[in-house]
């Protein structure tokens, strides 16, 4: 056990865990925030998704030791205090999620894909979301609901 | 988290409706209110109308949903019964889910597609008796007319004077009249809220991640568990090495915990931890021997032959009519295929879990996400020798069901775990398990045999299903000489107009759980089914369109589904060189739907779907857009199905 430091959605914490922790379970377990799902631990579904320095990643691929003290991770609770990212309310708008497990991981990666890419395609879109799974099959609402974000923040 | 408790209330009044048990009553406590996202404790004194309801007097309204939220969107549409028929919009209350507790009577469970279904009239009816109760109580303090007063936006409005009363301010009056058995329903033309798109109150919670799932559950002094249970199934726990194990930073325990599915049972090594990669790591340090009772050489190829070889036998008659035996023998445009499905995992996107807690005190407290918390109470009510208030139960979002979570293998696990290692304990199942270990949906194999008359009209067919049977790991009294009719669900009662046609069961012995997956067999048999039909039509040189409507010359409701269907795909216009349609019918638990789909061929010879067209018949519906919503997963769950690889 060693001890690290971390800037979680602006906020400093400091928490103790083996060097080779996902950062998922510290975010979920140590640090209480339990929007950030586990999915399939091994990278391939994008439950966990989360941003680093505005990234997106798969926490349950990211060993705690990996991360900066000044690195900034934020998470599906640091992306609007009051459910107001246009993403998420794209994701109202569209009534996205059914069971909505997958959906704190799916709109991480979409609001890391609008960041880099402010008007995608449907291609562009389908790239970037495939390593996010959705059991659901919410995949059609999703590309909707990002288009829907996209219009709305070039409005902006 | 606080449950909210039966036994804090004095209850006045109990009174009995179809089943749905009314009650009614005050409380002078405080009273704890949950809801599915969070702790609201209230000072207010309540009042209770029905357990499905509470009125509070400041005016806030809590209903009760019944059915798990598995994302198939009761936690909207349950509720949203009641509320129609109380006069309240859908931003004028809370929801809660229910737990399991027998107030809100023995079917508290999502499966089958039952939850509207069963309840549209009967929760309805909850609804109703509350406003007629409040209209009664502001016809009395006003003293007017009851047919004067009418109920809307949570409050009563004497229409000849306007004035108004809330709910909030007549609950306490009305909470004391005598419940009324027969409430008249509302002119289904006067709807505010039924059969309209609305949005679901889930939503804002799973976009903003405060959607509780059971895996979120979080306890003081809670560990956490990772069990190693044998990849082959119905191996015996031989001994393990718990050695290196122990050395892991973090593990606490290494014990043994049985896992108990129906009529299967095996014993795992739990892994006991301060943290769950602690857990996982102690997991990957075991040493387990197991004794592989001979199932080490049991394989997918073998069984599959094994199926094959079965359909040889005769079987057992579900369904005959007409000769279908003497006129295949005498026809001469004959056609025969074999379907093969194989097993299929659910893969719900929250593997399996659950949180278990035995108090001090003897008490039993769970935080899961299940498809079944009234039978879950039960088990554990019999499985452990207690009682209803011994238990608390915690049905939380379910992160996926498909009929997953109508098993309670892993509940049972957990707590049997927690009652070994005295500590609360949250047990999650890694992906591994969670495709490794089952239950999955039976390998379902049909032997079709069609005969056509010389117009090209259908003269015989017969529809022999081989399958495993989930009922023989659920029941230990199961029959197999008889059809299991959950196994042949669907081509029972199909819809073409066949003048010699057979349906037959053979039984299939297998030691894999087995275990419902959603629509059940109608995502295996309605594949051999329809497509053998187009194999007929083919041999018949048919249009595979119009050879189905041929055999639909009735009025039906597969008649205007396939008539519908026709019409928005565009059947009859020609598509361009190297793309085609096809079309399929089948009626489910719960209505009949149709889907055409339209494909392109791709240089490599496989397909790719350019569209796929839905029609779906499903009589009355609470939220369109629901319905929808569903519809576009059951497209891609079934592509998924069809398409990629089964459990192997």
């Amino acid at each position: 056990m060693a001890k690290y430091n971390l800037i979680i959605n602006g906020k400093k914490a400091q928490v103790e865990a083996d060097a080779d922790t996902p950062i998922l379970w510290v975010i979920r377990d140590t640090i209480g925030l339990k929007g950030t799902k586990f999915g399939c631990g091994m990278g391939l579904c994008g439950a966990c998704t989360v941003h680093l320095n505005g990234q997106a990643i798969r926490s349950c691929q990211t060993p705690i030791s990996s991360v900066k003290a000044t690195a900034k991770i934020t998470t599906i609770e640091g992306i609007s205090a009051n459910i107001d990212h246009l993403v998420q309310k794209a994701w109202i708008q569209e009534q996205v999620p059914q069971c909505g497990y997958c959906q704190s991981g799916q709109i991480m990666s979409a609001v890391a894909l609008l960041k880099s890419n402010p008007t995608p395609t449907d291609e562009d879109i389908d790239t970037y979301m495939a390593g996010n799974i959705c059991r659901c099959g919410t995949y059609e609402r999703i590309r909707k609901a990002i288009h829907v974000a996209a219009n709305e923040m070039k409005k902006k | 988290m606080e449950n909210n408790s039966i036994n804090r209330r004095n209850f006045l009044k109990y009174t009995g409706l179809s089943g749905a048990g009314l009650v009614l009553g005050i409380s002078n406590a405080n009273a704890a209110v949950v809801t599915a996202t969070a702790v609201v404790e209230t000072g207010q004194a309540l009042s209770l109308l029905t357990p499905y309801i509470i009125i509070e007097k400041t005016g806030k309204i809590t209903i009760f949903n019944t059915k798990p939220e598995i994302g198939q969107g009761t936690f909207q549409s349950i509720p949203a019964l009641i509320a129609e028929e109380l006069g309240i919009s859908s931003d004028q209350y809370e929801i809660k889910q229910t737990s399991g507790e027998s107030k809100f009577g023995p079917m508290q469970m999502s499966g089958g597609s039952m939850s509207v279904r069963l309840n549209y009239n009967e929760l309805r009816k909850v609804g109703a008796a509350a406003r007629e109760m409040l209209i009664t109580a502001a016809a009395k303090q006003w003293n007017v007319s009851e047919v004067e007063c009418t109920a809307e936006n949570a409050k009563v409005t004497h229409q000849p004077t306007g004035k108004t009363l809330t709910y909030g301010e007549l609950v306490e009056t009305a909470a004391k009249l005598e419940v009324p058995k027969n409430p008249t329903l509302k002119d289904p033309k006067d709807f505010k809220i039924l059969g309209k798109s609305a949005k679901r109150q889930d939503i804002p919670l799973k976009v903003s991640g405060r959607a509780v799932f059971g895996i979120d559950a979080e306890l003081p002094n809670m560990v956490y568990a990772s069990v190693e249970r044998c990849p082959v199934f119905g191996s015996k726990l031989k001994d393990f090495d718990k050695t290196a194990t122990l050395k892991v930073a973090g593990v606490e325990q290494v014990v043994e915990v049985e896992r108990v599915f129906g009529v299967y049972k095996t014993t795992g090594v739990a892994v006991v931890a301060t943290n769950y990669w602690a857990a996982l790591k102690g997991r990957k340090a075991l040493k387990v021997n197991w004794d592989y009772q001979g199932k080490e050489h049991f394989n997918s190829t073998d069984y599959t032959q094994h199926l094959r070889d079965l359909a040889r036998n005769e079987g057992v008659i579900d369904k005959s009519e007409g000769d279908f035996d003497k006129i295949f023998a005498e026809s001469v445009q004959k056609v025969e295929a074999f379907y093969e499905t194989p097993f299929v995992s659910h893969s719900t996107m929250e593997a399996m879990n659950c949180t278990a807690h035995w108090h001090e005190n003897g008490n039993l407290e769970i935080w899961t996400s299940t498809q079944v918390s009234s039978d879950t109470v039960r088990d554990m009510m019999s499985r452990f020798g207690l009682k209803e208030e011994n238990i608390t139960l915690h049905t939380c979002f379910n992160g996926g069901g498909f009929g997953r979570r109508l098993a309670i293998d892993f509940i049972i696990e957990a707590v049997n775990l927690a009652k070994t290692i005295k500590k609360p304990v949250k047990l999650i199942w890694t992906r591994e398990d969670d495709t490794q270990l089952g239950p999955f949906r039976p390998p379902t194999f049909s032997a079709l045999k069609g005969a056509l008359t010389a117009e090209g009209k259908l003269a015989a067919f017969q529809h022999k299903v081989i399958s495993p049977t989930i009922l023989s790991f659920l029941n230990p009294a199961f029959d197999k000489t008889k059809v299991d009719e959950t196994m042949v669900e669907g081509i029972s009662h199909q819809a073409y107009e066949m003048p010699n046609m057979k349906n037959v069961f053979v039984y299939a012995d297998i030691h894999v759980p087995l275990l419902w997956w959603r629509s059940v067999t109608s995502s295996t048999l309605a594949f051999s089914h329809e497509c053998f039909i187009d194999e007929l039509a083919h041999k018949a040189g048919k249009d595979p369109m119009t050879f189905r409507l041929e055999m639909l010359t009735k009025e039906s409701d597969t008649k205007r589904v396939l008539q519908k269907l026709k019409e928005v795909s565009n059947w009859d216009r020609p598509l361009p060189k190297g793309k085609g349609r096809g079309v399929a019918q089948w009626s489910f638990f719960a209505g009949l739907a149709g889907q055409v789909i339209e494909v392109t061929k791709l240089s490599d010879n496989s397909v790719k779907i350019d569209k796929v067209y839905v029609v779906i018949d499903l009589g009355t519906v609470v939220n369109p857009d629901t319905v929808k919503a569903q519809m576009e997963g059951a497209v891609i769950m079934g592509i998924t199905a069809a398409t990629k690889n089964g459990i192997t």
